[in-house]
């Protein structure tokens, strides 16, 4: 098969335009004869969901929390981009366009990315009338901040508590649908399977995570906004729950996987504290508007950071990259971080750790305006670290944050599966190699408000769909192939419980797939991967029943999947003998230790088809062309 | 700083867990004792290793809820030694760490109890009457698309930093479990406030005050007697002049429309 974008033609200025208007219509009333099943309520879901329910389709939402309001959207802290250009100071639809490219190392689409800072204001617009407390002047007006891997104040924000609002925005938007009948919402119900029926996606299978009751559920449409796959790596920021279960399943029913191992590793996390951590926590990326990041000077510099003078601190990214600063982009600020650390000048007990120092901002603009603007984050540190940053430096480390490769999805958002669309974190579209700061949430909201209402209507008014309901043999069959897995992991009845087992298979992960990748090192997780899945079937020992609330045979599904996942995020860096982004090839970079691209061999999208779990998978390529940000080396100094 | 954490020994407690296996089942308490609990444990980490525990050694390990574990999803909540979300101050359970407890310490650990809120499992209750009180209003009704320039509405700064104040509540339900009502106010004040607070929300004011508070009662959450509990026991130090301020939006509601 071959891979076609579908980017419509015609200058890119143009193109979502034009290609609304080509798009079939649905008649108003017939909307309510077509079901749309959409997986997730995070801010794709939750908004995609809101949206299709009030053009009138009938929609169904799943999602695995006990409210749609608690998906992992809701811890999103810094903000959410778009080009107002409210502060006057040079931002644009092309300016946002480009640094995401740019951001993104040239690894993403072109047409799709314009499209986002199209309607990126929009967004904006969107949530203000939904009364998303968004920060103001006092003269009333919206205010902005600075983020990463930009130089113009694009970003949005709610205190640090963005993501909380936009997603109760778009749960308030939901809700009202809900109440309206015009979505059906089923909470603690878990997708595990994709049901394809004549080559197209019909529906899906789930569990109901409180009874334990295998249910299929019938549509013309699956979209799905399941999020990231960051878990795989085991300690991450995401929330515990957040999986790769939706994307992996309906992978393996024929969905292409795209650029598994582009992963964000975002540089200003709460180091870890022992083998009892459950989860990293992120300390926004707005933090580096005003702290500074730096390590001592000399090697094993163990004294505490207020007896360190000026002249012995090492202010590492001001003195390598003085155009950006504090504020270059993830994937460069987290490599100097390891940089150092493996230099042996990292701070803390381990040595794994920089500071992030907000002394120089406390004296310049007064504690109180530090509060104002970070006061949650800073109580947050205390509360995990015992330490107060108004008085010491932050301990900060890099960590597993964002995939920005997922599910294929062509410029419908659709992927290789014809019905599937997939949206949000959980496809690959937007942010090629690496994510800038404050672009989820404005991808998520994009493709859910404005992408997929459309594409998704062009979907069902463009094809004829034969009446299918669960009573279908594929619906059966999948029902027992998710039966029998429930079962296979039960019996098991070995002597590691899910949580050892993912432990190892992320310290595998983190160690060679993780923020430096070799040849060497990659073959090595290739062979530890499959070791581990054996493993796992041998010795997985799940607590309880299936037919109750069962939070241990969840986990156990669950890394089952990742165990599959990993090897093919390993497999995927092995073959992009380049580096980009947050892939990083220790035999790909610059004599000053910066990330070099091979535009020539690896500008293309990698598009993984899967073959069977023993069988290698197939590679499919799609091609990046560049006609309107030149390629060019990344710079930020 | 005394104490400093990283230097104090691990910690020997006594656990006393509500279980109970489902909606209809009695429920009980069980006695665990949990050692070697470093002081730099969060709450829910000291859970999870005594299911570790108990999973290898045939048990039934004890369901509680929880997600991003950031205190942001307000998806977990425990009763802690009779508190919700347990001693410290604007915390929730996920973010409460061992450090606040003494080697010996018994710790009895239960479900949110209300009514309205049925026990699932264990410490896992049921808290969809929160969705339905949005449901019933808790929404400016806009459609996607229908939106005008975001700054053709200037809002001023003090008016929208108390509706950001009461937008904070994160839904966990530690107010009802902590109001000897069980009453629901504390949540549902927090929304109507702050809609009442912006223009947006000032169409719908009305209907949103009455259905919203109806629902509440519909539910079988309780009256607020101004008590305070809630407000002491918010992890997001929500205030309770929202209450007020619902009340005053209920009567207005009532009196002007008919
Ligand atoms: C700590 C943190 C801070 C961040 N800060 C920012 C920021 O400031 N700015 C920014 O732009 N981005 C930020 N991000 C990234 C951003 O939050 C996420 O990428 C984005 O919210 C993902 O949204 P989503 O809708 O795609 O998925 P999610 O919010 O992850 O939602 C996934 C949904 O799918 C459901 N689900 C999953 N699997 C299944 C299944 N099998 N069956 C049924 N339902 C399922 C879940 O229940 C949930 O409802 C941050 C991320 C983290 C971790
Ligand atoms: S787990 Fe999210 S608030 Fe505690």
């Amino acid at each position: 098969m071959t891979l076609d974008a579908k980017i419509p033609v015609g200058p890119i200025q143009e193109k979502w335009d034009k290609h609304r208007f080509n798009m079939k219509l649905v008649n108003p009333a017939n909307k309510r004869k077509y079901t749309i099943i959409v997986v997730g309520t995070g801010l794709a879901g939750a908004s995609a969901a809101a949206s299709l329910g009030e053009l009138g389709y009938n929609v169904q939402n799943f999602c695995i929390q006990d409210s749609p309001r608690r998906a992992h959207s809701i811890a999103a802290q810094g903000g959410i981009n778009a080009a107002k250009n409210y502060p006057n100071d040079g931002d644009s639809v092309w300016r946002l366009f480009y640094d995401t490219v740019k951001g993104g190392d040239y690894r993403s689409r072109e047409a799709n990315v314009y499209r986002l800072a199209q309607v990126s204001n929009n967004i904006i617009d969107q949530c203000v009338a939904q009364g998303v407390p968004f920060a103001r002047e006092y003269g009333g007006l919206l205010s902005n901040r600075s983020f990463g891997g930009a130089q113009v104040s694009r970003t949005f924000y709610a205190r640090g508590q963005t993501g909380q609002q936009l997603l109760l925005g778009a749960y308030s938007s939901l809700s009202r649908q809900i109440k309206e009948k015009k979505v059906a919402m089923f909470t603690r119900h878990e997708m595990l399977d994709l049901v394809v029926i004549d080559g197209k996606a019909r529906g899906i299978v789930t569990r109901n995570l409180i009874t334990g009751k295998i249910e299929s559920f019938a549509a013309d449409a699956v979209l799905l906004a399941t999020g990231g796959y960051g878990n795989v790596y085991y300690l991450s920021t995401n929330a515990v729950n957040s999986n790769a279960t939706a994307v992996w399943r309906a992978h393996k029913r024929g969905a292409y996987f795209a650029n598994p191992c582009f992963v964000q590793i975002h540089p200003t996390c709460i180091p870890v504290t022992g083998d009892h951590q459950s989860k990293l926590t992120l300390m926004s990326e707005s933090l580096r508007n005003d702290g500074r990041v730096w390590v001592p000077k000399a090697k094993g510099d163990k004294r505490p950071a207020n007896e360190i003078p000026e002249e012995e601190r090492d202010y590492y990214l001001e003195r390598r990259y003085p155009a950006f600063g504090n504020l270059v982009p993830r994937d460069i600020a987290s490599r100097a971080a390891k940089q150092v650390c493996d230099e042996g000048r990292g701070v803390g007990k381990t040595g794994l750790a920089v500071y992030l120092d907000f002394a120089d901002a406390i004296k310049r603009l007064g504690r109180k305006a530090i509060e104002e603007k970070y006061g949650n984050l800073f109580e947050m540190y205390e509360r995990i670290t015992d330490e107060n940053p108004y008085n010491v430096p932050m301990r900060i480390f890099p960590a597993i944050h964002y995939t920005m490769g997922g599910l294929w999805v062509d410029y419908n958002l659709q992927s290789t599966v014809p019905g599937l669309f997939v949206l949000g974190e959980a496809n690959f579209s937007d942010h090629g190699a690496n994510r800038l700061g404050a672009s989820a949430l404005m991808q998520g909201l994009a493709d859910g408000y404005f992408v997929a209402p459309y594409t998704v209507g062009n979907y069902i008014g463009s094809n004829k769909f034969e009446p299918v309901t669960t009573d279908h043999p594929a619906f059966k069959a999948s029902e027992k192939e998710v039966d029998d897995l429930v079962k296979k992991l039960l019996a098991v009845n070995g002597t590691k419980t899910a949580h050892e087992l993912n432990r190892e298979l992320g310290l595998i992960m983190w160690e060679y797939v993780g923020m430096g990748r070799s040849e060497e090192g990659l073959k090595k997780a290739l062979e530890e991967i499959p070791k581990l899945r054996e493993e796992f079937w041998k010795s997985i020992k799940v607590a309880g029943t299936g037919e109750t609330l069962n939070q241990n045979l969840e986990e156990a599904g669950r890394l089952a999947d990742y165990l599959e996942l990993a090897e093919l995020i390993a497999r995927d860096a092995l073959n992009r003998r380049e580096s980009c982004g947050g892939h990083f090839r220790e035999e790909s970079q610059t004599p000053e230790g910066e990330a070099k691209r091979d535009d020539e061999n690896y500008s293309y999208v990698a598009a993984w088809e899967f073959k069977g779990t023993e069988e290698a998978p197939e590679l499919h390529k799609e091609s990046l062309t560049f006609e309107h940000v030149p390629l060019t080396q990344r710079s930020y100094k | 700083m005394m104490n400093k954490t990283s230097e104090r020994p691990n910690m020997h407690l006594h656990l006393k867990i509500w279980r109970q296996l489902n909606a209809a089942a009695p429920g009980k308490f069980v006695s665990y004792e949990k050692e070697n609990v470093s002081p730099d444990m969060s709450f829910l980490e000291m859970l999870d290793e005594l299911n570790e525990h108990l999973i290898k050694t045939g048990g039934d390990p004890v369901a509680f809820d929880s997600d991003c574990r950031e205190g942001i999803c307000g998806m977990c909540g425990l009763v802690i030694n009779g508190q919700a979300h347990g001693p410290r101050r604007a915390t929730t359970t996920c973010q409460l760490h061992m450090r606040s407890f003494n080697d010996g310490d018994t710790i009895t650990i239960e479900p949110w109890r209300a009514k309205a809120f049925p026990v699932v499992r264990d410490l896992v209750v049921d808290r969809s009457a929160f969705d339905r009180i949005i449901q019933a209003g808790g929404y400016v009704s806009v459609n996607a698309g229908n939106a005008q320039d975001a700054n053709a509405l200037p809002i001023s700064k003090y008016n929208s930093d108390l509706a950001m104040d009461a937008a904070s509540c994160i839904g966990c339900g530690a107010c009802v479990a902590a109001c000897p009502n069980a009453s629901a106010s504390l949540f549902t004040s927090a929304k109507v406030s702050q809609l009442a607070l912006l223009p947006q929300g000032l169409v719908e004011r009305k209907e949103r005050a009455i259905n919203m508070v109806s629902q509440m009662d519909l539910e079988g959450f309780g009256d607020c007697s101004n008590y305070g509990e809630c407000e002491a026991a918010c992890p997001k130090e929500i205030s309770i002049s929202n209450i007020a301020r619902m009340k005053r939006e209920y009567v207005r509601a009532a009196l002007t429309s008919a």
